[in-house]
């Protein structure tokens, strides 16, 4: 099972539903994974021990992880695109 | 989970064109009705500086400032609805600026557990047919009653 951080700025609200829409889409999929939480400065940690980064605020930091740009899950504006490039990450 | 929208804390045809007066204007209601401790006020500006909160959207765009929740006593959302536009920084880049007209500041007592009222809050965002039809809105119990059944 793959696992994926994502992370806001206090690891609490947006990141919230972000993961959210996240495990709904690869429910969907048919595709087993496990979401975690963090802060944004939480994420060069913690980031190397997950498959996939999202993030929903402005990540400037070094991560070895792909890092997903995921502010579209709270907009509504290029969800689909986003979706789909984060399951590509864990198929 | 339902979420009462309280009345005491929806505004339309705010005339402010700082962020910060917003801000300080929406935070200081939650205050005055006892939703955020004292310090919930201070800690809004200083966050929004460093992880700011500005939404683009296909309709009007919405800033989601919040604070430590543990600086609130009891969860809620202030609604502010603007006369005229103000920039706040995109979350996705802080350097971008957004013409925002609607401030919606979230009260978020518990740490997990708020994903109903979280996914209420952007499916009200995502409504660009909603969001444009409030910041219209010249009477507030009407923006109340539009608003509610996307809350409750």
């Amino acid at each position: 099972m793959k696992r994926v951080l994502v992370a806001c700025g206090n690891g609490i609200a947006t990141s919230t539903v972000v993961a959210s829409k996240i495990r709904d889409y690869a429910e969907k999929e048919g595709v087993d994974i496990k979401t975690e939480q963090c802060k944004l400065m939480e994420v060069p940690g913690k980031g190397d021990n997950y498959d996939l980064v999202v993030t929903t605020g402005q990540f400037g930091g070094q991560v070895n992880t792909p890092v997903v740009a995921g502010l579209s899950l709270l907009t509504g504006i290029g969800k689909e695109e986003t979706l789909k490039e984060i399951i590509s990450y864990l198929k | 989970m339902k979420l009462k929208l309280d009345k005491n804390l929806v505004f339309i045809d705010l005339d402010f064109e700082k962020k910060e007066d917003i801000l300080n204007f929406l935070s200081n209601k939650l205050l005055e009705h006892d939703y955020v401790k004292p310090e919930y006020p201070k800690a809004i500006i200083e966050r929004e500086k460093i992880y700011p909160t500005g939404l683009p959207s296909l309709g009007v765009n919405i800033a989601i400032p919040h604070a430590d929740n543990e600086l609130v006593h009891k969860t809620s959302i202030a609604i502010g609805m603007l006369k005229n536009s103000a920039k706040f920084c995109s979350m996705e880049n802080i350097e971008k600026e957004l013409d925002v007209k609607i401030v919606m500041m979230l009260a978020i007592k518990e740490a997990h557990g708020q994903i109903e009222m979280l996914q209420k809050v952007v499916s009200i965002i995502q409504n660009d047919t909603l969001t444009r039809e409030i910041t219209k809105m010249t009477d507030k119990n009407k923006v109340l009653t539009m608003l509610e059944p996307y809350l409750n």
